[in-house]
């Protein structure tokens, strides 16, 4: 528009004054954050880094908290809200009891269910002194307008109504009940895990409601076309074989000696557990350590002599061996080691696929700038040679998992096209 | 119309090797800093991809991370009755062009100069007397000591890796090293490549005759490496793409490789791509810089204020900026006086071709720093008495490539195409090496660089102008090196050898070196050099010009490894200056 018209202006007006009325109305209603309270903003802060609130609820480009991200989940696009103080579009018109009711109880203040997308079967652990403080951080950030559309599901998932039945179902509301008998660290890790950190979430199996199995917990899981490994503390298909210190180099600066987060796991090192302190990544390590062990019984390896490990072994001479080295050794810091890595020998070996088909690049943080990348190797490996590499690293250097079929890399290769498209 | 930005603490001109060192260093003291770099970004995740990196075409042959001469190129001319003309295509040299710069496509031989080379006009008249100087030569001390810049050399080698064997540490001489070399505080942060065939037919042919072969410091780094700023380098995999590449194997210590991933992270740096400076911007008095104009890539011109400026673009285009700001009075040939364009040097080449009986060099398992050399013959290491010239230079068996397209090298008297060609390229691949010797070229009155009265870039500004030609000092040094390379060449074996004399006027057709230096030099004198040793500008206290456009003349060896360490050296002096502004030099 290039100018306004006489006649639009009184229209505007009264649409202000409407405006001011309702916001007057709603004023008392609001306990505004005090914003002289640094300590707690500070907390809060630490505990919206250790949240990773701002993965979701900000869009590529856009502002931090702003929302309007597409979560792509099996019943469509999710859109995700604005949490900045913005009174209409944001949460500026929340009290923080709203606030800690949709953490708890995955409600909105007029009682509209959320959808588990927003992990609040996750933060119903959260204590209500730590989602106060959570709250006095967002609503020191400055208010963003950005009305994003929060009805983007089809019929029949549209209907919000259908989350009591997937709440009764479920879904357990209640707070964290630390386990006597284990460490203070140990407690201090579950509550972390189990609660804001929402590990579970990508890391564990979903049903076909959406819901994570519950007897199935922090197994690991496929998203958005990437193994979220097991991380039970399993030898053979989890992290048994990590020790604590491990895990903390590996939550602190995205990698470990056969490790480098890539994928969504790179967003969650650089933006969250990269900042965190070293005493809460100990206490995730301790209780990922030590709260058990679970995960499918690997197979044993297949014969060096087996046609696919033979052509694998021949592609990977030709394309791998530079970098990741003959002996599967790798080069610290740069080029994962593949021998003895347990990403490799998942029992869902999509990682493994996706970074041959379409690359990828590590985290990067302040102890490990450099964020190495893996090329693709999609646009000249097809899918039986994909097949036959993944094959063969699976099931070389003393590791051993199921052979991987070229139907199989078609497949993942044709759901990543059309998730890019 | 320029429009105005809002000021910034410093703004960097270039963001290549001596550029991205300074923005990191300045921006980790809470500075705000603004690289305005004129070709794109460039990393290597995105930009080295090793599936496509190791193309000869794209990138050795077409040049395609170069400078493009129609952006900007120079005139030249081998002297001053001659008009010259402008090069409309690359070949003697190789400007670079983006993030990272020469950086990105250098071979990577990380050399320290000698001791005597820092004060060889004094050294010399010392030991032979000012006869042994050259007509017309403007030979220049440097005014800042081996010993004063040695722990800036070991900063830049510890940043970038570097893979080699000590020759002398703290004055001991190290087996195996280079027993030339000025005394070190520590060993190199990385072991020596391995060398090939002919390097070990060059170091025991070289020992034989009483010589001292060592590994040359190599920036293609033999082991896997992390350096003081957290970037972490692979070891190198000797694919032979390094000169004229980027390097996909994060193996090549480059801004990319070694300090763009920790400067990114830092909140006060910015960098504007694509986006050229057309001048620097001084006060009404001359005596203060206020920033720099540039222009974006959609022709916008901008103001970006500043109370620093950082010239860091390369060498030749740093003495070029600096005349067409007004900084510093411009070199005029005809009366000898003025600086800005003064003392530009360059490098030699000679050597011998040896051909082999049968022998299998492998070419093609190369890097760019590959190589054992030897400095008997470099600075005054050798009597010059007998010689009566002045300068030396680094002898080298090396193969930094034996790649598809412009790798086939023939003996004398083959025909340039056909089957009797291609019958001597298969012949003669795998039986062929080199013994080189890069010299020194001294600083001359005939020699220099000013502003073309003719010729002018898209934007209408005047090109740089080069006059140079190599004079007898540098033809007779180098043609008495190419006999000592022809003597090591027999003396490993080969059948048949062939020596390459430097021959003619200087031409700019084919490729000799990219390290063309001096022009905005650094010195005591302000009568004679541009810069003070802090290498900040005698005339605007707040520039600082960094490369090797500081060189009073060249040694015989690559600059990059002083480039970097006078970088670290001028680092420290901008955080004084920065506490308290002023000439850190009273003339």
């Amino acid at each position: 528009m290039r100018f306004a018209t006489k006649g639009a202006r009184p229209r505007r007006i009264v649409r202000l004054l409407w405006a001011i009325a309702i916001a007057s109305v709603m004023m008392p209603a609001v306990a505004p954050a005090d914003s002289d309270n640094y300590v707690e903003i500070a907390r809060g802060k630490a505990l919206a880094t250790i949240g990773d609130c701002v993965a979701c609820h900000t869009a590529p480009g856009g502002t931090p908290f702003a929302g309007g991200l597409a979560l792509q989940t099996p019943f469509g696009a999710i859109m995700t809200p604005n949490i900045t103080a913005d009174n209409t579009t944001g949460i500026g018109s929340w009290s923080a009891d709203d606030f800690a009711r949709a953490l708890h109880d995955g409600r909105r203040p007029g009682g509209t269910y959320l959808y588990p997308a927003f992990p609040y079967p996750y933060y119903s652990r959260v204590t209500r002194a730590d989602t106060d403080a959570i709250y006095a951080y967002l609503h020191s950030l400055p208010a963003v307008v950005n009305r994003v559309n929060r009805n983007t599901l089809p019929f029949p998932f549209n209907i919000r109504l259908s989350m009591i039945g997937w709440n009764a179902l479920f879904f357990t509301p209640g707070g964290f009940a630390p386990d006597s008998g284990r460490s203070g660290e140990f407690n201090r890790g579950a509550y972390l895990v189990e609660g804001l950190g929402h590990c579970g979430a990508c890391h564990t199996p979903l049903n076909a409601f959406g819901a994570n199995k519950a007897d199935q917990y922090l197994q690991g899981n496929q998203i958005d076309h990437w193994t979220a490994p097991n991380i039970t503390n399993d030898r053979q298909a989890g992290l048994g074989k990590w020790s604590v210190d491990d895990t903390v180099q590996y939550l602190k600066t995205g990698q470990t000696r056969t490790s480098i987060a890539s994928g969504p796991m790179k967003d969650v090192v650089e933006n969250s557990t990269s900042k965190m302190p070293d005493a809460d990544l100990r206490a995730i390590a301790v209780y990922l350590k030590e709260r058990g062990a679970e995960g499918p019984r690997p197979p044993a390896a297949l014969l060096s002599s087996d046609a696919r490990v033979r052509m694998g072994e021949a592609i990977f001479v030709d394309t791998c061996a530079a970098c990741h080295k003959r002996s599967g050794e790798g080069v610290v810091h740069l080029f994962p080691r593949l021998a003895g890595n347990v990403i490799a020998t998942q029992d869902d070996p999509a990682s493994l696929i996706r970074i041959i088909l379409t690359g990828g690049r590590g985290a990067a943080t302040d102890a490990t700038p450099t964020a190495p990348a893996m090329p693709s190797l999609g646009y000249r490996l097809g899918d039986e040679q994909v097949a036959a590499v993944v094959t063969y690293v699976r099931n070389s250097w003393g590791n051993a998992a199921s052979p991987v079929s070229a139907e199989m890399v078609k497949a993942l290769r044709e759901r990543v096209s059309a998730a890019r498209e | 119309m320029a429009r105005r930005l809002p000021r910034k603490d410093v703004v960097i001109i270039g963001l290549g090797w001596t550029g991205s060192i300074l923005a990191l260093e300045l921006s980790r003291t809470g500075l705000d800093v603004v690289a305005i770099e004129r070709g794109p970004w460039r990393d290597t995740a995105t930009d080295f991809n090793i599936g496509t990196a190791a193309d000869e075409l794209r990138y050795a042959v077409r040049h395609d991370i170069f400078l493009r001469p129609k952006q900007e190129t120079l005139t030249m001319r081998n002297n001053s009755s001659q008009t010259a003309l402008p090069i409309r295509k690359w070949g003697s040299f190789l400007p670079g062009n983006g993030v990272g710069g020469a950086g990105v496509h250098w071979n990577g031989q990380t050399w320290r100069f000698l001791p005597d080379d820092f004060r060889i006009r004094s050294h010399m008249i010392e030991r032979y007397g000012a006869g042994i100087l050259p007509e017309s030569n403007h030979i220049q001390d440097w005014p800042i000591s081996y010993e004063e810049l040695e722990p800036y050399y070991d900063k830049f080698e510890y940043v970038a890796g570097i893979s080699g064997k000590a020759g002398n540490i703290k004055g001991e001489i190290q087996t195996g090293g280079n027993p030339f070399e000025g005394a070190r505080a520590r060993d190199y942060p990385t072991p020596p490549m391995t060398q090939g065939h002919a390097q070990d037919l060059f170091g025991r042919a070289a020992t034989g005759l009483g010589l001292h072969p060592f590994p040359r410091p190599s920036a293609n780094i033999s082991v896997a490496y992390t350096n003081p700023y957290g970037c972490s380098m692979a070891p190198c995999t000797y694919c032979g793409f390094c000169e004229r590449f980027g390097c996909a194997n994060y193996s090549k210590a480059s801004p990319q490789t070694c300090v763009l991933p920790a400067l990114i992270r830092e909140p006060t740096f910015e960098a504007r791509t694509e986006c050229e400076v057309t001048k620097v911007n001084l006060s009404n008095d001359g005596k203060m810089a206020t920033g720099v104009t540039y222009v974006d890539a959609d022709g916008q011109l901008w103001e970006q204020p500043a109370d620093l400026v950082l010239v860091c673009a390369y060498s030749l285009f740093n003495v070029r900026l600096l005349l067409l700001s007004g900084i510093g009075k411009p070199y005029d040939h005809a009366k000898d006086e003025g600086v800005v364009g003064r003392n530009y040097a360059y490098q030699t080449g000679s050597g011998s071709t040896a051909y082999f009986e049968d022998a299998k060099f492998n070419p093609f398992a190369a890097a760019g720093s590959l190589g054992v050399a030897l400095d008997d013959f470099n600075s005054d290491n050798f009597d010059h008495g007998a010689q009566g010239f002045v300068g030396g230079a680094s002898i080298t068996s090396a193969h930094t490539n034996g790649r598809p397209i412009l790798y086939h090298p023939t003996p004398p008297g083959t025909p340039s195409w056909g089957g009797a060609w291609k019958i001597a390229v298969r012949d003669t691949y795998q039986r062929v090496t080199n013994v080189s010797a890069q010299g020194s070229v001294m600083s001359y009155r005939n020699n220099y660089l000013d502003l073309d009265p003719t010729y002018k870039d898209p934007l209408g500004r005047p090109l740089l102008r080069m006059t140079f030609d190599y004079q007898d000092n540098e033809r007779r040094m180098a043609n008495w090196m190419a006999e000592r390379c022809d003597e090591i060449a027999k003396a490993m074996g080969a059948k048949a050898t062939q020596v390459n004399r430097l021959t003619g006027p200087w031409s700019v057709v084919p490729y000799q070196s990219t390290h063309n230096t001096g022009g905005a030099i650094m010195g005591r004198d302000p009568k004679t050099s541009v810069l003070n040793r802090y290498l900040q500008s005698w005339d605007v206290a707040n520039v600082f010009v960094m490369g090797a456009s500081a060189f009073p003349q060249n040694a015989g060896y690559n600059p990059t490894g002083t480039v970097g360490a006078l970088t670290f050296w001028a680092c420290e002096a901008i955080l004084k200056y920065l506490k308290s502004p002023g000439s850190l030099v009273q003339p």
